[in-house]
């Protein structure tokens, strides 16, 4: 066990430019054993670069990346899930055609004297998803036949066979329904209860504030602020999201609510937010 | 945090419902999209019945085995074919490939004096370069496969041509390779092996039971393997008992059931067969799961050229001579619709190397039952096509259901 006081993965000083667009400036991220930490920012804001940057897909161009308090180089994906980094895209990269257990092993099946040890895989798969409390029909279904969110949590399971100590998220509610992103949800806290690291990507600020415990906000490349989300409202998060305290929401939200009042932090707000989670469950 | 807005959890524990029951496997199989190999059994018993009814020599000893030996050299070429197919890809140079490895075959043995051993080996050796070489140009350099095959199948043609020389067909002497397709097994070997197949099989299906037992997992239930195990004998012993009626079991067919049976295990039971399935399901997520992709290509292409080359041994063993025409004409169309026929998908990733065997016996029924009835094979031509299209859009439709089953 690492303890806790120090950051399992830490970032400081990242920069990426693609050609006449610079992604990235001067970033950092740290994140903690156990704990989830969310990454929000609009539309192009480098979420994905900064995770592809972590996943050795796209390295940084400059920038320090240290690891349990040393620093390394992640230059290729291998680096990455060599040091105990997962990645689950956000178009989940399963084969539809084979079964869980396929899925779940696939490009590093186990084997015996050459022939695939289906009962070993099949066994330890089970034992993983049961310690996820992921319900499926039956680990031998292809996984076509699943759900979006049963296919999500495979394609997060899959990312646990490895045993890493971090786990990235690219959107992994995006797609879902009320219920299938609760499913989502309750297995990020038991990434967490596993004391991995994770770092989740979201557009969806209910999501965020009901599972992360810390959000931290990218706004055009850059470090926007970092947030306890059980300390900041929902609207304070859109500011920094959107960089000004007139923004497209709460225009939205005064013509939508009469007058807005005042919009100081405070349990008013709090309970409207919470009736727009209500509402926009994200279809 | 508050959770007031969050569903309860829909989680608990590993919920397994696997009361694996035959009816079970079926509904979930058509919901899924997942028919495997149904279709074509009932349509092939359709086809029997029909053609029974029509003449009553269909389902005579010498007409089954007759057909067997009629399938054996397309079958082989169409198992090459699955293979290319569990990829999402096509081949079309198979039947130009077939015959140009029978010109190779007859010109080396005959004219150049080789023993018939080292011209079978020349022609599978020329067949996995053919496939080494397609399948270069197209996982290297990008070309869609259908346009690479598409010049072999008229380049390989031309060199079937050209090593054939002016006059056009040589003769193959009685010797090794024409024994390919003219022995018979005795009807006690034809009964040993029968019996050495059902035992292997029954063996594999109650050791796995035990080993699945012993490791804490669900099994299918006992009937489930059990109906297998007397189908499988069933089948086996109807096909040794009919073929030892005439003449006994063939060579060419025990070594195309033998080849089907040895992919299939290598299909299911290695990393190798299941990264095809991979490449075919998904290219993209077997890129990312570390597979070599273009290796598993190549190898493919490779493969199928092989199973061609070895489909025109086998045309020049039942014909006793290598023409221009081997391997031509409708092989290849017949080599595919047999593939599909057989329940793989032309979109890649599902199938097995049975069905390319189903579809054959079904375009072998077809024609040998035409033949019977005395129908022209313009109208055979008509009948084929139909089956084929039967076949592609229960595929397609198939397709449809598993796209609108999956993702929420
Ligand atoms: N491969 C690339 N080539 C050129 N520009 C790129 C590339 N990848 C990203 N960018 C640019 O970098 C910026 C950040 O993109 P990124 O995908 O990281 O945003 P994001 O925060 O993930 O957005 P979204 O919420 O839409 O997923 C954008 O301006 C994008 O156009
Ligand atoms: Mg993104």
């Amino acid at each position: 066990m690492t303890a806790a006081d120090s950051p399992v993965l830490a970032l400081s000083g990242i920069s990426k430019r693609f050609g006449a667009v610079q992604a990235l400036t001067d970033v950092s991220l740290e994140v903690y054993p156990g704990e989830v930490v969310a990454l929000v920012g609009d539309n192009g804001a480098g979420k994905s670069t900064l995770i592809k940057v972590i996943a050795g897909v796209g390295p940084a161009d400059t920038g320090e990346i240290r690891w349990e308090d040393r620093p390394v180089n992640i230059t290729k994906p291998a680096d990455a899930t060599g040091l105990g980094i997962a990645t689950v895209y956000q178009d989940l990269a399963l084969c539809d055609n084979l079964d869980v257990v396929a899925n779940l092993f696939l490009g590093r099946e186990l084997t015996r004297t050459r022939v695939l040890d289906e009962i070993g895989m099949e066994k330890r798969s089970r034992e993983l998803l049961g310690s996820l409390s992921v319900r499926l029909p039956s680990v031998r279904v292809p996984v076509a036949g699943l759900s979006g969110g049963q296919r999500q949590s495979v394609a997060i399971a899959r990312s646990l066979l490895g045993e890493p100590k971090v786990v990235l998220l690219d959107e992994p509610t995006a797609a879902l329904g009320v219920a299938q992103t609760a499913e989502v949800l309750d297995l990020v806290e038991r990434l967490r209860e596993r004391g991995l690291g994770v770092i989740l990507i979201s557009h969806n600020l209910a999501d965020v504030k009901a599972v992360a415990d810390r959000v931290v906000v990218l706004r055009l490349g850059r470090n926007a602020g970092a947030f306890d989300p059980d300390q900041t409202s929902q609207e304070e998060i859109v500011q920094a999201i959107t960089g000004a305290l007139d923004n497209a929401v709460t225009r939205r939200r005064a013509r939508s609510e009469a007058p807005p009042g005042d919009s100081a932090a405070g349990s008013s707000v709090d309970s409207s937010v919470d009736e727009d989670r209500e509402l926009g469950g994200e279809g | 945090m508050t959770n007031a807005t969050i569903p309860p959890p829909a989680a608990g524990p590993l919920a397994e419902t696997e009361t694996r029951s035959v009816w079970e496997l079926i509904k979930r199989r058509v919901r899924g999209g997942e028919l495997g190999a149904w279709p074509v059994v009932i349509g092939l018993i359709v086809i029997w019945v029909v053609f029974q009814a029509l003449n009553d020599r269909f389902l005579t000893a010498q007409n089954l085995s007759n057909l067997a030996l009629q399938i054996t050299a397309v079958g082989m070429i169409s198992v090459g074919i699955v293979l290319v197919l569990l990829l999402g890809e096509i081949d079309l140079s198979v039947g130009s490939v077939a015959g140009v490895c029978a010109a190779a075959l007859a010109v080396l043995s005959v004219r150049r004096g080789w023993s018939d051993v080292a011209a079978i080996i020349a022609a599978l050796v020329l067949g996995a370069l053919i496939g080494l070489l397609q399948g270069t140009i197209f996982a290297k350099l990008g070309v869609p496969a259908f346009v690479v095959t598409l010049a072999g199948n008229l380049g390989w043609l031309g060199l079937q041509l050209y090593l054939l020389g002016s006059e056009g067909t040589i003769n193959v002497p009685t010797g090794t390779i024409t024994d390919l397709m003219n022995t018979k097994l005795s009807q006690a070997a034809g009964w040993i092996v029968g019996l050495i197949v059902v035992a292997l099989y029954a063996l594999a299906a109650f050791s796995g039971r035990a080993r699945r037992a012993s490791a804490g997992l669900p099994a299918a239930s006992l009937r489930t393997d059990l109906v297998r195990v007397i189908g499988l004998a069933a089948i086996v012993v109807a096909t040794v008992a009919v073929l030892n009626s005439w003449q006994g079991v063939p060579l060419g067919l025990l070594i195309l059931v033998g080849l089907v049976a040895l992919l299939d295990l290598v299909l299911r039971k290695t990393r190798y067969g299941r990264s095809i399935f991979a490449v075919g399901g998904n290219i993209e997520a077997a890129r990312r799961a570390g597979i070599n992709v273009a290796a598993i290509q190549i190898s493919v292409f490779t493969l199928c050229s092989t199973f061609a080359a070895l489909g025109g041994i086998l045309l020049v063993s039942r014909g006793f001579s290598a023409t221009q025409t081997t391997g031509a004409s409708d092989v290849l169309l017949l080599a595919i619709a047999g593939a599909v026929i057989g329940g793989v998908s032309l979109f890649g990733g599902r199938g097995s190397p049975w069905g390319a065997l189903l579809g054959a016996v079904v375009l072998g029924s077809i024609s040998s039952g035409m033949l019977l009835i005395d129908v022209d094979s313009s109208v055979r031509y008509m009948i084929t096509a139909a089956v084929l299209l039967a076949a592609v859009i229960l595929d397609s439709v198939s397709r449809r259901g598993r796209r609108s089953s999956g993702r929420g």
